[in-house]
């Protein structure tokens, strides 16, 4: 007991450690217990939430975009199709150093500064990790090929295929077919939310925006299971999307070239229709721009370009610009004439080339007036009213119908109405009247403003998509057939009817029309008669015609031009002068296409719209007259 | 009487009463058929969680071949030589730990191995978890228990030493075992409670410090244990995802190589540090009460070994490292279930890695050679 503490007691040293012993046990039980209560409450108690969890980490419900069905012409030419591209994408979990990458990236395929912002915004949105995202969303050949040679030091860069739409003919087809563009913030609102849960593009402008519904098709789902990395394991269930509908249009893309062609480089529009069926053969807005820029994406300064050019390409002429119709309005106040038996074919009226209203001082001239006062078209009936495209005829006429019985007649020919059945009609001309000036400016109707109205001036305003209408219902006799682009489509279309519906015009008598037409067909073809005989169009497109053809000549102010003053083309700048019209259809007896022509500031309708329509005509008549000899 | 029954009931062998032949070549049988059960098991699990490679499993059976033949060779040796060379074995280490710093081999960020050409690259922080133990048992055993202030003080540096020195690597994982193994010896040595108590205190009041001058990684673990969706596709990804899987794995599991999450590449480490979680997924709470089950037969058979030897050296030895090889297998599994903050410490035997298995082997030949050499 002296010195307990140095000696080592055994006995009481195994005590001690049995002791701990326990104690260690007892520990190990408590942690034990611990671990197990944990594992109860994951694995029991929260089971299933942890399954879902689970579940939604490996499965994904994923949208399958459905292809876009295809636009075709009347002979089946596509006009647009759907054509793989492919995009580069990142994965950032497999790239060790992002901005050397970056760098190579920059060297090998030129990626922008813009294109690599972008791509920082999309990462900064991703929902896991190993999720791809995209870089450049379409490559070249060229660079797809680089890319794949500089693979083996490419770890992480993926390049994915993907179906965009494709128009291959550019520009020539951009305003009447339309393209497909980015869905924006905005669209979310008005589309279907479930539909276009996996698509990226919507019909915009044209056939592709009118027919977007059967165009787009229906959304397909599959349940895929997917790995951390988002790589799809399996596809545990598969509802496939239903492809949209394709859809044939009555344009023909040789006759649509032959247009353009025709046009050059002028600004302006035609519309072509076979008046049998109302069908679209040809709808042209100069210029155009390539619609494939809105699907793969251009510089913010191409786009400037495009939307601020004085010659707006991104407007459709054809559809929705408004002019004057000029001289071609003067067909319908002829007929209106006779049908509302206000005049005959056999009455005729003295042309000096001035008309007055009686007891008021204002005077409108002729257009071949000058200032001492030569002009004029001698005695005129309507027949020659017409082919020497008479003012004064027609100041009197008009004032003498009234604008009531004119405004009644031009809108049975569909002027001030959208009367297309497919085609979205962002303005729809006007057909002035009393009510209408009263409501639009609180003035009342002078007579002096039907006199204007009777030549195609004044309020009245038409699209060239109107006026070609009104071509076809001449070239048909007074009988509708609404412009229409669709041809056929393997099922019908959901879409309907965007116009309004139109009767035929059956006060007109059938002898009527084919004097009318007469008279249209010498605008054309009466040639060789001398001094102011000819036609007004003769001397530009009617020699060496090899079929019959009725047209009218218009030629619509852009400027007022002040009282007793001549137009001179050579003071006015070149938005400043005259639109330049023509209205045709051939062959006049069995019409199998109606058109009009406009050239923004072209100057006058036969010398300068007029050869355009005969360049038009001869290319969808003569191949067809040589083969049947029609 | 015959002559065969009488060889059959009483075996020959120095007057022992029962030897058994296993028992002659120093291996105890309880234990040895416990560490072949959660071996086993791991393999089945490893092939798995590997996404049935057999690579891999090849690989993983042969270092546990070895380990089986350190452990062997390891039980002959006779207790009173590790007694001797206990400090010998600490000081190697130790040097072996500082070469690291200097000349170690790097992976994932740091520097954990030395290599030596011709032979395999190991880790030394992985023989610190025998060779501290065996010098705090060696320290203590021939001085008064339980240990004076001043024993306790030097134990503590021989524990803190190696300790930090692995934690420089940075290895937090193994520096934090390190220590576990050499607190282990003192606190079987008898260490008063009250002092445990202070010590708890002292442990409590200095978290703060502890925080300052933790990394910005470790600090990023901790904070990812309260609120694993503060990063969900960062640090918060693995806890997550390990979560899940052992959560959707229910009582009976997915079946085995049927884990979505592992095999779907979710579980991050799924056949190394997280293979718990794979075993949770793919078997489910049945499976890992099993595991527990033979965890908790290997210790319990450790400690009763424990109890049945004479001198204290062979006593603080088995017990520590039985004590140590719970806390690895508690700290895995708490930290694969969100209860710890994520540490790098793989699941003992299981998991796959060499020098893991081998250290785990070779201690368990420790503790067989300790008990088969006792007096009786």
């Amino acid at each position: 007991m002296s010195e307990p503490m140095h000696l080592k007691d055994s006995e009481s040293e195994r005590r001690s450690f049995a002791g701990r012993s326990v104690a260690v046990l007892v520990l190990v039980l408590v942690c034990t217990s611990i671990l197990v209560g944990r594992l109860i409450q994951l694995q029991i108690v929260s089971h299933q939430d942890y399954v879902t969890r689970s579940d939604e980490n490996r499965i994904q419900v994923q949208a399958l975009a459905p292809p876009r069905g295809l636009i075709l012409d009347r002979r089946g030419v596509v006009l647009a199709e759907n054509r793989a591209v492919f995009t580069l994408s990142l994965i950032k979990e497999r790239i060790v150093d992002m901005p050397a990458m970056l760098d190579e990236l920059k060297n090998l395929v030129g990626v922008s500064d813009e294109e690599i912002e972008q791509f920082h915004k999309r990462m900064s949105r991703r929902k896991r990790p190993y999720e791809a995202v995209a870089l450049r969303l379409v490559l070249s050949e060229e660079q797809i090929s680089i890319l794949s040679v500089n693979r083996h030091r490419l770890s992480g860069v993926e390049v994915q295929a993907q179906l965009l739409r494709y128009y291959p003919h550019g520009e020539l087809l951009s305003h009447v077919v339309g393209s497909v563009r980015r869905i924006t913030e905005e669209d979310l609102g008005t589309l279907d939310v479930v539909n276009y849960s996996a698509s990226q593009f919507v019909g915009k402008r044209g056939v592709e925006q009118f027919y977007e519904t059967s165009l787009h098709g229906t959304v397909g789902y599959q349940n895929v299971e997917v790995d951390a990395r988002g790589q799809i394991r399996k596809v545990l269930e598969i509802n496939p999307p239903l492809t949209g509908e394709s859809i044939t249009l009555h344009l023909d893309v040789e006759l649509q070239s032959a247009a353009v062609k025709a046009l050059g480089d002028r600004r302006g529009a035609v519309v072509a229709i076979d008046p049998k069926t109302g069908g679209i053969l040809a709808m042209v807005s100069t210029p155009g721009y390539d619609p494939n820029l809105f699907v793969t994406g251009m510089t913010a300064e191409k786009y400037r370009e495009l939307t601020s050019s004085r010659d707006i390409p991104l407007f459709n002429r054809a559809v929705d610009g408004q002019y004057a119709p000029g001289s071609t309005f003067k067909p319908v106040v002829g007929l209106a004439g006779i049908g509302k038996e206000i005049t005959t074919w056999e009455e005729t009226i003295q042309d000096n080339g001035a008309f007055r209203i009686e007891g008021q001082p204002r005077v409108w001239r002729d257009w071949s007036w000058k200032k001492n006062n030569s002009g004029g078209q001698g005695q005129v009936d309507l027949h020659r009213a017409i082919y020497r495209s008479s003012n004064v005829y027609f100041y009197n006429l008009a004032h003498k119908l009234g604008i009531e019985a004119l405004a009644d007649m031009a809108k049975r020919f569909g002027i001030g109405q959208a009367t297309a059945i497919d085609v979205l009609q962002r303005n729809i001309g006007l057909m002035p009247d009393p009510v209408w000036k009263y409501g639009a400016k609180g003035e009342i109707w002078y007579p002096g403003d039907t006199v204007n109205v009777g030549i195609g001036q004044g309020d009245v305003l038409v699209t060239p998509l109107q006026l070609a209408s009104m071509a076809a219902v001449i070239a048909n006799r007074g009988h509708w057939m609404r412009p229409r682009m669709l041809l056929s489509s393997a099922v019908d279309l959901v879409e309907s009817d965007a116009g309004v519906p139109m009767q035929d015009i059956t006060e007109v008598k059938p002898q009527d029309w084919e004097n009318m037409i007469d008279a249209m067909e010498d605008v054309v073809h009466r040639g060789n008669k001398g001094f102011r005989q000819n036609g007004t169009a003769w001397a530009y497109i009617g020699r060496n015609i090899g079929y019959r053809m009725a047209g009218k000549s218009g030629t619509a102010q852009v400027v007022g031009i002040l009282q007793g003053e001549e137009y001179d083309e050579e003071l006015l700048t070149e938005y400043q002068r005259k639109h330049a019209w023509f209205m045709a259809f051939a062959p006049a007896d069995n019409p199998r296409i109606a058109l009009v022509v406009l050239v923004e500031n072209g100057g006058g309708g036969s010398s300068v719209a007029a050869p355009v329509a005969r360049e038009v005509i001869d290319a969808y008549l003569l191949p067809k007259i040589a083969g049947t000899g029609l | 009487m015959s002559g065969s029954d009488f060889v059959r009931t009483m075996p020959v062998g120095q007057g022992l009463v029962r030897v058994e032949p296993l028992y002659r070549l120093h291996i105890d049988l309880w234990l040895l058929l416990g560490l072949l059960g959660i071996v086993s098991f791991g393999l089945v699990m490893l092939y798995s969680a590997s996404g049935q490679s057999e690579t891999l499993l090849k690989a993983q059976l042969s270092r546990i071949g070895v380990g089986f033949v350190v452990m062997f060779v390891v039980a002959q040796l006779p207790p009173r030589l590790y007694l001797r060379w206990s400090p010998f074995l600490y000081g190697v280490v130790l040097l072996m730990l500082v070469a690291v710093l200097f000349v170690g081999l790097s992976a994932k960020g740091s520097q954990r191995w030395l290599g030596v050409e011709g032979f395999p690259r190991f880790q030394p922080s992985e023989l610190m978890k025998v060779a501290t133990p065996l010098m705090v048992a060696w320290y203590l055993h021939d001085r008064p228990l339980p240990p004076r202030f001043k024993h306790l003080a030097w134990a503590l540096v021989m524990i803190v030493v190696p300790a930090a020195l692995v934690a420089m690597q940075p290895d937090l994982g193994t520096a934090i075992l390190v220590t576990t193994a050499g607190l282990a010896v003192i606190f079987l040595a008898g260490i008063y409670w009250s002092w445990l108590g202070y010590a708890a205190l002292a442990v409590a009041f200095s978290l703060p410090a502890l925080w300052s001058v933790m990394q910005g990684y470790q600090k990023e673990r901790v904070l990812t244990l309260f609120d694993p969706e503060r990063d969900p596709l960062g640090a918060g990804w693995n806890i997550i995802q390990s979560k899940t899987a052992i959560g959707s794995g229910g009582i009976y599991g997915k079946g085995l190589f049927e884990g979505t999450q592992s095999h779907l590449s979710f579980l991050p480490e799924s056949h190394t540090d997280f293979i718990i979680a794979v075993i949770g997924e793919e078997i489910g709470f049945a499976g890992i009460l099993v595991l527990l089950v033979l965890y908790l037969g290997v210790i319990s058979r450790a400690l009763f070994m424990a109890n049945q030897i004479e001198d204290t050296f062979g006593r603080l030895v088995v017990g520590g490292l039985t004590l140590t090889f719970f806390v690895y297998l508690f700290v895995n599994i708490a930290m694969v279930i969100g209860i710890l903050p994520v540490v790098g410490v793989p699941l003992p035997l299981i998991s796959y890695g060499g020098t893991s298995v081998v250290t785990l082997l070779g201690s368990f030949g420790i503790i067989m050679s300790i008990y088969t050499h006792r007096r009786r």
